[in-house]
């Protein structure tokens, strides 16, 4: 901030020495107790930090060897050699100043400067906002010319419209500054108070004075009607708002639950939680949607059902058949036809679907749900809002952790931002205090020695074991994805054997015999990222961050050749030809299918946490006789969540109620993961990045997960003949085609929409729009990626020009002083010949 | 809202709610936990703004700052004397500054406050030592203490005077993506 110091040293004030020049009654003692000391004489009380500059002076030359031998640092070594070398001429010159006093005049300027008084003392403070509100009250207005502005004003901050500022008293900043936040709107009001380092006691104050002005303005001034229940409407949608939060935390879902959590593991494993909450509440989003347009409606509206409706047994809830294949679960219940309230007709309402064609004419109101359309635009609508959503939290997760400057401060980060203030437990932070421990040693190695140069020998050795690790990754996970692809294609003939052969003898082992294909998946999910983890074991990263990542990749490179196979399954051979082996509905048999693989990774997650946890805690305990605990491993975890929501998105299209099935599994999950963490497990001892972590899961679930999935559905609605005998695309040629219609319907009825349907068949069914729309979308990261090149390259500058500052400070500090001792000098001669007569 | 409380009165609330980053339950349950460190020192009723300050040392028996190594920093930042009596402004003051949705900028400053030590706006070198016996309880050598020290000063330091001020501070933490994250305190 260009404030006008005033230099003058005959200024009253400097003279006197008594007063401090800002109220010092902030929320600490700062400089006025410095001040008032050394304006009294008392003694050889130096400033604090003005004798550490001394001391630094007499250690320039210890400091010049170790900064210069440090190997990252070179550059920075040379600025300081430099640095130094023009401080030590400087020094010569101005020894005898070193070894006086600084006086109060220098220590007053000194307590005022800008960088000291930040988040130290109300009135800076109060500045500080009152220019922050002048700024947003200004926000559009355009900025002030350049040549306003005096050429001595820093550069950095000629274009931001700062005014020059006058050293008023306090009490007409703090003014100023309620006039600034009466005239903001409500919500940039609160965000300014909130966000201020004052106590909560002056803010209240401030915002009390803000309230009344705006209070007297109204009631003063003729405000058109208009704008006043405006006014009145912001309020009212503000307290419902608040009121809204309020009832949303108390809640708490899992408040409690999450707390202990990350007060014995810490943010690492918090994050897990917090990863599947989120996911929980996609999928509540998901069922509310579709059971609202979807499933209430044809629940209301039952069609008239086959007959042959085999009893309940208990094995439908595993594999989702029998009982359940004709129920308002399955993609094959839902009817084709527009769902109408007939008109009474013995004074009963009956609620019965009625087919196509006929309609019956009633003399009152009659409610219409045209469902196929319904089913289509709802499908799409959620799968739209989730990709919004998804894209949203992704792009912010991104920006918070995304550095553009190289990171050069680790061990400062290490030291001033590593502590997690969430762990509350004893032994964890003991666990917590010996892992930043660990971690600083190794940095400070890491930075002492020259990087140890391996040998051609070594290199070629750790390529060799690399290339066998991801070999044997490769290989075992192309094994597991051709014994899927023949397994299901021994599952597919069998049940084309099946229909061939009349088999009506064990029809419950048939219906137990769909649950092959999941139970192998499941198994090859659970036993391969074991193997990956040995390979991993195996080659010993050196780098723990790296490790992370190859385990990921390989996990994810797994999991989406499962999935593409599966899918080529069920789409490219089931849905291809599905009379061969006897489906009427093979949307139906699909959703089973999803309903099934979705149960048996349920299923096998409660095998692992029950094997891979807790007995391995026993066993390790026990027989192996360590002392540690196993470790939490996140990243795997989070990966299971990401292929559970995968399956829950595809099966969506085909199993309205998957969505209801996933909650309630989540729901579970949570309450089991928990109580097995607690018991079983520790925290990792490695370091965990955890907002680049949450980011890489995120996006991890936007890109492979729901990209794969709404690709899968968008292809199942774009080219696959849907069943002729079941559903609500019965009889279309694509599922397409029901929006396709109802626009050529409404065409027809209104011809007005005729330009909406022309561009409905342009825009939606020509592929170049596609194409223009993915360039244009890739332009647009072009140039944001060259944005960001050139703001690194700022960066860059500024950094530049805060050390030149540096220079500036201390090279003006030394010229006061020595103008204040030429002057104060002969006095002093004449106060030393005084004293000595 | 439907409750009808006698701790605050609406007006009370509603600042409360607009200066900090709590509703109005979390403000009644502040106060709740608040009075339950000293019974007979805290009044049930705040409508008239009782003068009340709870002593550092009862304020550290609190489960979420027993166990943290710069508990008594913490404390003794957001209190008005220095010394870490806490009124129940500060007390929410506190809370909010460290809470989840309170903004990394804020964050930020309470952070260099609470490093800073001796409270001379800057971080020397003294200060970073004690932060850092404090993090590692003694684990480390004086001679690994005084090189991470100089090291990490001489890393985060951007205008040459061997020690942090709050622009350096505020420099280094915009790059560490997980400072907002480790620097909450949930109650």
């Amino acid at each position: 901030m260009a404030r006008n110091v005033n230099f003058d040293l005959n200024h009253p004030l400097m003279e006197a020495g008594l007063e401090s020049p800002v109220d010092e009654e902030g929320v600490h003692d700062s400089f006025s107790q410095l001040i008032a000391e050394q304006s009294q004489n008392r003694g050889p009380s130096d400033a604090f930090e003005l004798q550490q500059l001394q001391r630094q002076l007499d250690e320039e030359d210890r400091d010049n060897v170790a900064y210069l031998s440090s190997p990252g640092r070179e550059f920075r070594g040379r600025r300081q050699g430099q640095r130094d070398n023009e401080w030590e001429d400087d020094e010569t010159q101005t020894d005898p100043l070193m070894g006086e006093r600084w006086s109060s005049a220098t220590m007053r300027i000194l307590s005022s400067m800008p960088s000291r008084t930040i988040g130290r003392n109300r009135g800076a403070i109060i500045s500080q906002y009152y220019n922050r509100t002048m700024q947003l009250r200004r926000r559009r207005q355009s900025r002030p010319a350049i040549r306003d502005f005096a050429h001595s004003a820093r550069p950095s901050i000629r274009g931001y419209g700062m005014e020059v500022d006058s050293t008023d008293a306090e009490a007409s900043k703090r003014d100023r500054l309620v006039n600034n936040l009466q005239n903001l709107s409500v919500s940039d009001r609160v965000r300014m108070l909130r966000a201020m380092p004052l106590n909560v006691a002056e803010k209240s104050e401030l915002r009390r004075l803000a309230l009344q002005k705006e209070k007297r303005t109204f009631s003063g001034s003729q405000i058109p009607c208009c704008s006043q229940l405006k006014y009145y409407i912001i309020i009212g949608v503000r307290q419902s708002w608040y009121s809204w939060l309020s009832f949303l935390h108390s809640l708490q879902l899992w408040q409690v639950a999450l707390k202990r959590v990350s007060g014995r593991f810490g943010t690492g494993v918090l994050s897990y939680f917090l990863f599947l909450k989120t996911l929980l509440f996609f999928n509540l989003f998901l069922f509310l949607v579709t059971g609202a347009f979807m499933v209430l409606p044809q629940a209301v509206h039952p069609p008239v059902l086959p007959a042959g409706i085999s009893s309940f047994t208990g094995l439908e809830l595993l594999t989702g058949a029998g009982y359940f294949s004709d129920s308002v679960m399955y993609y094959g219940y839902y009817s084709n036809d527009t769902l109408r309230k007939s008109c009474a007709d013995d004074g009963e309402v009956q609620n019965v679907s009625l087919s196509n064609g006929t309609r019956l004419d009633c003399g009152s109101k009659h409610l219409s749900y045209n469902m196929p359309l319904a089913y289509f635009f709802t499908i799409g609508v959620a799968f739209f809002v989730t990709c919004i959503i998804l894209v949203y939290s992704m792009s912010k997760s991104f920006g918070q952790s995304f550095r553009i400057d190289k990171s050069h401060s680790i061990l400062a980060i290490k030291v001033l931002c590593s502590w997690d203030f969430k762990v509350i437990k004893k032994t964890s932070v003991k666990l917590m205090s010996e892992n930043i421990c660990t971690q600083l040693k190794e940095l400070l190695a890491e930075v002492n020695h020259k990087q140890v140069n391996k040998t051609r020998c070594q290199r070629l050795w750790r390529l060799m074991v690399h290339g066998l690790a991801w070999s044997i990754c490769i290989a075992s996970t192309t094994a597991c994805v051709l014994a899927i692809y023949y397994f299901s294609d021994h599952m597919y003939q069998n049940l084309k054997h099946l229909r061939s052969v009349v088999l009506r003898k064990t029809p419950v082992l048939n219906e137990a015999s769909l649950l092959a294909l999941p139970v192998l998946v499941s198994l090859i999910n659970l036993l391969l990222p074991g193997l990956f983890n040995l390979t991993a074991w195996m080659e010993d990263y050196e780098s723990p961050s790296v490790r992370t990542y190859v385990s990921i990749g390989r996990n994810l490179m797994l999991k989406v050749s499962v999935l593409g196979v599966l899918c080529y399954h069920w789409l490219g051979r089931v849905a291809a030809d599905p009379k061969i082996i006897g489906l009427k509905c093979w949307e139906s048999f699909v959703g089973q299918e999803l309903y099934r693989f979705l149960l048996m990774d349920f299923i096998f997650t409660l095998l692992d946490t029950l094997f891979g946890e807790f007995l391995w805690r026993l066993f390790s305990e026990k027989a192996l006789k360590r002392r540690r605990k196993p470790v939490f491993d996140i990243a795997r975890n989070v990966l299971e969540l990401i292929y559970g929501q995968t399956l829950a998105w595809l099966g969506v299209l085909f199993t309205p109620l998957l969505p209801a099935v996933q909650i309630l599994k989540l729901l579970l999950l949570f309450y089991i993961k928990k109580s097995s963490v607690m018991m079983n497990c520790q925290a990792p001892r490695k370091p965990y990045r955890v907002s680049q972590m949450t980011t890489v899961f995120i996006t991890l679930l936007c890109f492979p997960s729901f990209l794969g999935a709404s690709v899968c559905v968008t292809y199942t609605m774009w080219s696959i003949t849907p069943s002729s005998s079941c559903g609500p695309f019965r009889g279309l040629k694509t599922m397409f085609q029901a929006g396709k219609r109802w626009v050529e319907k409404m065409e027809k009825d209104n011809p007005n929409l005729s330009v909406l349907a022309r561009a409905h068949s342009y825009l939606v069914e020509n592929p170049l729009f596609l194409f223009v729309g993915a360039g244009i979308f890739l332009i647009v990261i072009y140039f944001h990626s060259q944005v960001v090149d050139g703001q690194r390259k700022i960066i860059g500058l500024l950094q530049e020009q805060i050390e030149n500052e540096g220079e500036d400070k201390k090279f003006l500090i030394t010229r006061l002083q020595k103008i204040h001792e030429q002057k104060r000098t002969p006095a002093r001669r004449l106060v030393s010949q005084n004293s000595n007569c | 809202m439907g409750n009808k409380q006698t701790t605050f009165t609406d007006e009370q609330l509603e600042a409360f709610q607009d200066c900090t980053f709590f509703t109005r339950k979390e403000i009644l349950r502040l106060h709740g936990r608040y009075r339950e460190l000293a019974p007979h020192l805290v009044p049930l009723d705040y409508t008239n703004n009782p003068d009340i300050k709870v002593p550092l040392a009862l304020i550290v028996t609190m489960p979420e700052l027993k166990e943290n190594p710069f508990r008594d920093r913490i404390v003794e930042t957001f209190s008005e004397d220095g010394h870490g009596n806490l009124s129940f402004n500060d007390f929410v003051d506190m809370f909010s500054a460290l809470c989840e949705t309170s903004p990394r900028e804020l964050k930020t400053i309470y952070a260099f406050k609470i490093y800073d030590f001796n409270r001379d706006s800057f971080i020397c070198k003294d200060d970073m030592k004690r932060t850092l016996n404090k993090l590692t309880k003694g684990e480390l050598t004086p001679e690994e203490v005084t090189l991470v020290c100089d090291k990490s000063i001489e890393e985060a330091d951007l205008d040459g005077d061997s020690k942090l001020s709050f622009s350096d501070f505020e420099n280094m933490v915009s790059k560490a993506p997980d400072f907002l994250s480790n620097f909450h305190v949930r109650i």
